[in-house]
């Protein structure tokens, strides 16, 4: 079974980015992107992470590669602090990113052996002959010919495109990987050949996923915890299957409910989310959510603060008074 | 059945094709592509990218890119005109008013430099021959029934100024201000998120019914498919592989494509961690297309020679329920 080692933690992470205004453009406000996480993800796991787009699902990953310095809070490695100035090439090189966008994250001018070869490089890991060697183990472990090594992006579909930024991530041997929507941007049919590649990978390396990703049917199939955000901050937490067959916050229901669900005699009751995801730079004052939905309970929430509260083994819901009812 | 269908469909699309000249040459990107869409019906067409189910909308609304794009075969008929014969006056009269399309990307299809009522407001003024004021009221009213809040001064706001969803509701404004008998709708939420989608699909379904309107729905989420359309056609690689009511296709697919791609899409209730049935190699580029069968090279299954030659017939095997009838793809 898995080991129940700690990879990553969050506490209290907050990622706010200044709004400048004025003629000298001084900082007039902020941006509340990520604001007050606390997650741990254990080894071995996918850690899931699902929210309307504009909910900071992104900022968060990206501060925890390294590409965004947080405000506030901190994020443990391994049971190590890091210092947000000083993320050691350690740490870089045990977490990994995988991009969207296939066709924009591999340099069009680097043939896939160079863009596989460059981690190796600026990590200084290897003589020139280790390193194709190493490459052409990549490709093989993705799923590619070796020969791909000589060609150029474009001369590969989307999948295996993606399949190229696996590798990628995969060179330097790392913990953990950050997928950011890693099938979006793929067709039905290519989108499960990567979701295979991905869990087969995981069984092999043993490897840790942070995933983010808008398709509540792909999160669900290969994550072991689901997180839910809205507006920055997690609303809910806990084992998948509690998620989709337990939800509590009212969030975390509406979102489920209105997935398409591809049977046609399938019968549900669909809860429609009036508006959109408000705008974090100036966000209501109560409950986020209670807000939108113009819930009766909103003025209760104004002005308090909001707690995670356990309903369940690791289940936690940010504990509202308009949209959790215990 | 056939028969009986014509006479009532609102839009008869008959053995359409479709070419392009592209640097590798002339590409085929429909192959006599055929189906009907019945007055107050919402049909689906589904597939992966490529496989020409935006040809088929763009040819319909005769938006084709000019010079690369010919229609080179079939009829387009809507009631009983043929799209196909007007000049290019009369298909002007009839994009907007007969027919409203609703493109993917809400940003590219507005103006980015005018104010949301004025856009509006121009349908009226092309197809309704009112004066400048009365369509600006008239688009003010649309921007109303679309569900946008406070419509007089929405109307006066530009496109960067709203929303991802508010940007489809204005774009679903100007589709639906003639009230025209046919909506093409484009991969309409595919830009949007599952709630702003429930929201959207939840509107156009409401309008649809209000004005007894036909939809073309265009996407590739068999889920959106399940839960709005009638009648569904799955295309692959610039034919139409299968055609049948939606509760007969989700119940009983026939053809190994569409097996494959309702095998492959994770479901919520199925078990997690499982692998995931695939379909191997990817959608065909359409310079390397064969006559026969399509599917063959990635069914996973031998194909007898005739059947890689000559394309199979498009057979209906049950009451309504069509498929292109390649043996060994269509035995389950």
């Amino acid at each position: 079974m898995k080991q129940e080692k700690e990879v990553l933690k969050l506490d209290q992470l907050c990622v706010h980015f200044p709004v400048r205004g004025g003629v000298f453009r001084r900082a007039i406000g902020s941006c509340r992107a990520v604001d007050g996480v606390s997650l741990s993800i254990k080894r071995g796991q996918t850690f899931g992470l699902v929210g309307e787009s504009g909910c900071g699902k992104s900022t968060l990953a990206k501060s925890i590669v390294g590409l965004v310095t947080p405000t506030s809070g901190s994020i443990f490695f391994q049971g190590n602090e890091l210092n947000s100035n000083l993320l050691t090439p350690e740490y870089r090189k045990s977490v990994q990113m995988v991009f969207q966008d296939p066709f924009e994250s591999l340099n069009a001018r680097m043939t896939v052996g160079a863009i596989l070869e460059e981690p190796l490089v600026i990590h200084r890991l290897c003589g020139k002959h280790e390193r194709s060697k190493r490459v052409a183990k990549l490709l093989k472990q993705v799923g590619l010919p070796e020969s791909a090594a000589k060609r150029y992006p474009f001369e590969f579909s989307g999948g295996q495109r993606q399949r190229i930024g696996v590798a990628r991530a995969l060179a330097l041997e790392p913990e953990l990987l950050v997928l950011d929507e890693p099938v979006s941007a793929l067709d039905v049919s290519v989108q499960s050949q990567v979701l295979n590649l991905l869990m087969d990978l995981q069984d092999q390396l043993g490897l840790t996923y942070f995933l983010i990703a808008h398709d509540l049917a792909v999160v669900r199939h290969i994550s072991d915890v689901i997180a839910v955000m809205y507006l920055g901050k997690i609303v809910e937490v806990g084992p998948a299957k509690d998620i989709y067959a337990n939800p509590v916050h009212a969030y975390t229901k509406a979102l489920l409910s209105s997935i398409p669900i591809p049977d046609p005699s399938a019968k549900k009751k669909r809860i429609l989310i009036p508006g959109d995801v408000p705008s974090p730079i100036n966000p209501p004052k109560g409950c986020a959510f209670g807000n939108r939905m113009n819930s009766p309970n909103y003025l209760t929430s104004v002005d308090q603060e909001l707690k995670m509260e356990k309903v369940g083994a690791g289940h936690w819901v940010l504990a509202c008074p308009c949209c959790v009812h215990l | 059945m056939r028969d009986k269908q014509d006479s009532q469909a609102l839009l008869k699309v008959r053995d359409l094709s479709v070419s392009f000249t592209t640097d590798e040459g002339e590409v085929e990107a429909l192959d006599r592509v055929s189906f009907d869409i019945a007055r107050g019906e919402i049909l689906g067409l589904v597939g992966e990218s490529g496989c020409g189910k935006s040809v088929s909308a763009f040819s319909v609304m005769r938006l084709l890119p000019r010079p690369m794009g010919r229609i080179t075969n079939g009829k387009i008929l809507l009631d009983t005109k043929d799209l196909l014969t007007l000049t290019k006056e009369e298909i002007r009269k009839i994009r907007g008013k007969e027919i409203g399309m609703i493109f993917q990307e809400p940003m590219n299809a507005l103006n980015p430099v005018k104010k949301i009522g004025e856009q509006i407001a121009e349908v009226f003024l092309l197809h309704q021959g009112v004066s400048h004021r009365q369509a600006l009221d008239l688009a003010i009213g649309m921007l109303d029934e679309v569900g946008i809040s406070d419509p007089a001064n929405r109307a006066l706001e530009y496109p960067h100024q709203l929303s991802g969803g508010m940007r489809q509701r204005v774009v679903i404004a100007m589709a639906l201000a003639c009230k025209p008998k046919l909506i093409i709708a484009d991969e309409p939420t595919t830009a949007l998120d599952v709630t702003v989608q429930a929201q959207i699909l939840d509107l156009l379904q409401n309008l649809q019914k209000k004005n007894g309107s036909s939809i073309l729905l265009i996407t590739h989420d068999l889920g959106v498919i399940a839960e709005n359309c009638d009648q569904v056609c799955v295309m692959y690689a610039g034919r139409i592989v299968e055609r049948a009511s939606v509760q007969t296709l989700f119940k009983n697919p026939i053809h190994a494509y569409t097996r494959g791609l309702m095998a492959s899409i994770p479901r919520m209730d199925g078990i997690p961690k499982n692998k995931l049935m695939t379909i191997p190699g990817i959608v065909p580029a359409l310079s390397q297309l064969d006559q026969g069968c399509r599917f063959a090279p990635r069914s996973g299954l031998s194909h007898p020679v005739n059947s890689l030659q000559r394309r199979p017939p498009f057979k209906e095997v049950a009451s309504g329920h069509w498929v292109e009838a390649c043996p060994v793809c269509t035995k389950i």
